[in-house]
């Protein structure tokens, strides 16, 4: 499948998303902030980092970004849309995700190995993890907090649609311990984990994030 | 210039972490009997022109869409005229801070 990997000013996890975009079999392509169309891809990954400088609200720039109109318009036709970290903050800023994050409960920055376990694996997303499996990928925020209302969090848990789950103590305060979720369709998923930063041993502490890449590949042929 | 002032406040059940902070730094500068701390953001608009009904119905969508996120922030939009008006007082306070 052909991936493309949004850089918006201030992206920092663009390359290692690229990286396993191609490690998880696919072909990645590189989009950029304004441009206006999605060059004939099949998904997007929205990467980390702290576009258009965090100004504002974390996400709250770059949702207007011209590249943003298309990533919406395809989210809604069934386009899988992966938001990492930054890019779960932009989902959410741009409607695709409900609920926010703000900072972090305890105000410090966080980066560590975080155990987690994946509680839906219908999505595009997850579908190479086992329901209920338990992963450690790269946790790494500054404002990772999920917050939303009460009818909104019994909604998503409901509806199955808590994607992952911290495991033991919580890193950032995200309410129900919520570290992913997806929408209604399941091809937008956001995540505040760094699965691409776990996609070899050699630069990660394993590679507990490539299922979030091969997914991909089993979500075309289903 | 004519101002119009958004005011964004984190909503009362969400958790204000930088308020929190503020909380915790007060006593050990001496200061007691402050029991919260909430902090926002004020924007201060610069309008062109006469501020009319439509000028505030705009900025109160630009509020919405842009200055706040509704899921946890909450905003008020009001109309600035004390620098049109009181110039000097401004200025005097400004001098007053420098010294």
């Amino acid at each position: 499948m052909k991936v493309g990997v949004v850089t918006f000013p201030g992206s920092l996890d663009d390359v290692d998303a690229v990286r396993a975009v191609r490690v998880g079999g696919h072909e990645a392509v590189a989009l950029w902030h304004g441009d206006h169309d999605l060059r004939g891809v099949d998904a997007v990954v929205l990467p980390g980092g702290f576009s258009y400088g965090d100004y504002l609200r974390c996400g709250a720039i770059s949702r207007f970004a011209p590249v943003m109109s298309e990533v919406v318009e395809a989210a809604r036709r069934g386009m899988p849309v992966l938001g990492i970290c930054n890019g779960f903050q932009i989902l959410c800023e741009s409607h695709l995700l409900p609920g926010a994050l703000i900072r972090n409960a305890e105000r410090r920055f966080v980066c560590t190995d975080q155990p987690l376990r994946i509680e839906n694996n219908r999505t595009a997303w997850t579908s190479a993890y086992a329901e209920g499996q338990e992963v450690t990928i790269v946790l790494k925020n500054g404002e990772g907090g999920f917050v939303a209302d009460e009818a909104t969090l019994d909604r998503l848990e409901g509806e199955g649609r808590v994607v992952a789950r911290y495991l033991g103590k919580n890193p950032n305060g995200s309410l129900r311990d919520i570290a992913g979720i997806t929408n209604e369709a399941g091809n937008v998923v956001g995540l505040m984990p760094h699965p691409e930063h776990s996609v070899h041993t050699l630069t990660g502490s394993g590679t507990d994030g490539l299922g979030f890449f091969t997914s991909l590949a089993a979500a075309a042929f289903a | 210039m004519p101002r119009v002032v958004v005011d964004v406040m984190p909503k009362p059940e969400i958790l204000d972490p930088q308020g929190k902070a503020v909380l915790g730094a007060l006593p050990r500068l001496g200061f007691s009997g402050v029991t919260g701390v909430r902090q926002g953001k004020r924007f201060e608009l610069e309008v062109a022109g006469e501020i009319t009904a439509e000028v505030l119905a705009a900025v109160h969508e630009m509020a919405e869409r842009l200055l706040s996120n509704p899921v946890i922030e909450n905003f008020t939009v009001h109309v600035d005229d004390a620098v049109a008006e009181h110039p000097g007082e401004v200025v005097e306070a400004h001098q007053a801070d420098a010294r």
